[in-house]
């Protein structure tokens, strides 16, 4: 038996490599659930604590002393306006950026420079955008504490994240699209607008929104630029000075009373809503423009 | 592979008288397109050297050799296509109906909407079939009625009632035949003068294929199509010329001969041509 010989050498132990197989299996469905149960755990003290105290007069109340009529009215509507004014920053010199550096750039020394910077940029922790934030907008621009020097600290804390994701998406546009387009005579702003951009929106839209709702959260850069104040207004332009949401909270949390407390986990409960329908929305849109090539 | 057999009789009325010497014939009044001295680079390696060619018009000419023997690399040269690519440099002489594509004065954004092109892997964009149909014409300015324009096309790519009913449905739920018929409609929709066909066949199966051959040989009447193909009895079934490439020993690749496809199959001038086509190297 010219088989014989080698089979016979042949060790297949197959019940041990089951047992290998399930205690790794285990293992990974472990590291999952510890994610997942620690976030439950932390959603659920955070609804029990805030639940009593989240009533509609509390989002439409100013900040009080007087815990029971306390609201983060002005936080919320500076929320509003600090992030609507970032996306209107941010989206056009982003994606524009990303065009630029996946369509026109020459690949070369000076553009791998500007890229290593970019990725470089988006891991550089808040708080010195903050910082930076306060000395160039706030006192060398002579903006003050507005609503426009908070935006535009956030603007270029998120600009870097979204050049990275719109470029993703950029590059994920097949070139053979592109091919076809010059290939009918299209010329270069004909294939990027016609071809690439539609191609590349559901990626650059994912990408914007979890971008944004990274900033939604932020506390230390605006608490740098001082926006910490008992603001019993809502902005009306850009401005006006402003809170926003984390920084009512940490206000909330920074107080003895065990009521504040309570407001602070109603507060945190608002934020994650307003987070989570954001991520909601981009992951509808990455799925809805996802399926049609595939219909 | 077996000897191709050459059954091309039905490609004999579109074939011209046969000339003696083809592989550089000048001064022909009919040529649509004529190469002189052509060389390509990539960088520093040199992919096609010395090339030498005349297509004449309302013909298909057919482009075959072995792997790396530079014959997409030539057919890119044709609408510059090979500008795409950074490193890519030119040199000689491709003169398209009296003017030099590669002269400073010509604009290879214009040369693409009179020498069209169709890719191997069929590629319509994630629009509508309608839509795919229509860019060309749209980004060229194209001011007529669209929708008579568009089912002109779709006619001729003879894929008109297979999708009349769902123009407006995504280009990408058709099938793979009917996606490289698509493209070709899309070529064909700003009335080019001449179709490159880069291997438009490879990703087909053979049903889709014969549909595509048949189609090249109704489309001849009116356009100059050349077509590269790795698949012989292909070139033999629809074009009327053919010409061969090698790669040389410094990896180049070079034109060894062209002359009427019946030629080419049935007596060639050139012994590695014999031997290509008889399947004793590729």
């Amino acid at each position: 038996m010219t088989t014989g010989t080698l089979r016979d050498q042949l060790n297949p132990r197959l019940s041990r490599r089951k047992s290998i197989g399930t205690i790794f299996f285990f293992v990974f469905m472990a590291a999952v659930l510890i994610g997942i149960v620690s976030l439950l755990i932390l959603l659920g003290q955070v609804l029990l604590e805030g639940a009593p105290w989240l009533k509609p007069h509390f989002i439409t109340n100013y900040p009080s002393r007087h815990p029971e009529q306390a609201g983060l009215l002005s936080a919320l509507f500076g929320t509003i306006w600090v992030m609507g004014l970032v996306a209107a920053f941010t989206v056009p010199i982003g994606v524009g950026a990303a065009i630029y550096l996946e369509e026109y750039a020459r690949k070369n020394w000076f553009s791998s420079l500007i890229e290593i910077n970019i990725s470089n940029l988006a891991g550089v922790p808040s708080i010195v955008y903050g910082l930076l934030g306060l000395a160039l907008f706030v006192q060398w621009m002579a903006m003050g504490r507005t609503v426009l020097a908070g935006a535009l600290t956030l603007t270029l804390l998120v600009l870097p994240i979204i050049i990275l994701a719109s470029r993703e998406a950029i590059r994920a546009v097949p070139n053979s699209y592109r091919l076809a387009g010059y290939a009918l005579g299209a010329d270069q702003w004909q294939v990027v607008r016609s071809i690439v951009l539609p191609s590349a929106l559901p990626g650059i839209l994912t990408g914007t929104i979890l971008a944004l709702s990274r900033a939604i959260g932020e506390a230390a850069p605006v608490i740098a630029i001082s926006a910490l104040v008992y603001l019993t207004f809502i902005p009306t332009d850009p401005l006006d000075r402003f809170t926003v949401l984390p920084i009512q909270i940490f206000n909330w949390v920074s107080r003895p009373q065990d009521e504040f407390r309570g407001l602070a986990a109603a507060g945190i409960v608002v934020l994650l809503v307003i987070l989570l329908s954001m991520n909601a929305i981009a992951v509808f849109l990455r799925n809805k423009y996802q399926q049609r090539p595939n219909e | 592979m077996v000897q191709a057999n050459n059954n091309g009789d039905s490609t004999a009325e579109a074939m011209p008288a046969e000339r003696g010497s083809s592989t550089a014939s000048e001064g022909t009044g009919d040529a649509v397109l004529s190469v002189k001295n052509l060389g390509v680079w990539y960088g520093a390696f040199r992919a096609v050297r010395d090339i030498n060619m005349q297509v004449k018009r309302n013909t298909v000419l057919a482009l075959i050799g072995p792997s790396g023997c530079g014959k997409s690399t030539v057919l890119r040269c044709f609408n510059r296509m090979n500008d795409l690519v950074p490193s890519a440099r030119v040199e000689g002489e491709v003169i398209y109906n009296g003017v030099n594509l590669y002269a400073d004065s010509t604009d290879a954004t214009e040369i693409r909407s009179r020498v069209g092109m169709v890719f191997q892997k069929p590629n319509p964009f994630p629009k509508s079939i309608f839509e795919n149909v229509a860019f060309g014409l749209r980004v060229n300015g194209f001011k007529g009625n669209m929708q008579e324009a568009v089912e002109r096309s779709l006619r001729q790519a003879a894929l008109w009632e297979e999708v009349k009913d769902r123009l407006n449905a995504s280009a990408q739920a058709l099938s793979g035949g009917q996606q490289q018929r698509l493209c070709i409609a899309r070529a064909l929709a700003v009335e080019p003068d001449v179709v490159l066909m880069d291997e438009p066949c490879s990703a087909l199966d053979p049903i889709a294929t014969l549909a595509i051959e048949d189609l090249i040989r109704q489309l001849v009447t009116k356009y100059t199509i050349i077509i590269v193909t790795h698949n012989m009895q292909q070139a033999a079934r629809v074009s009327s010329e053919t010409a061969f490439f090698m790669v040389g020993e410094d990896r180049a690749g070079y034109l060894v001969e062209m002359a009427a496809t019946d030629q080419i199959f049935t007596n060639p001038r050139h012994e590695q041509t014999e031997a290509y086509i008889t399947g004793r190297f590729s």
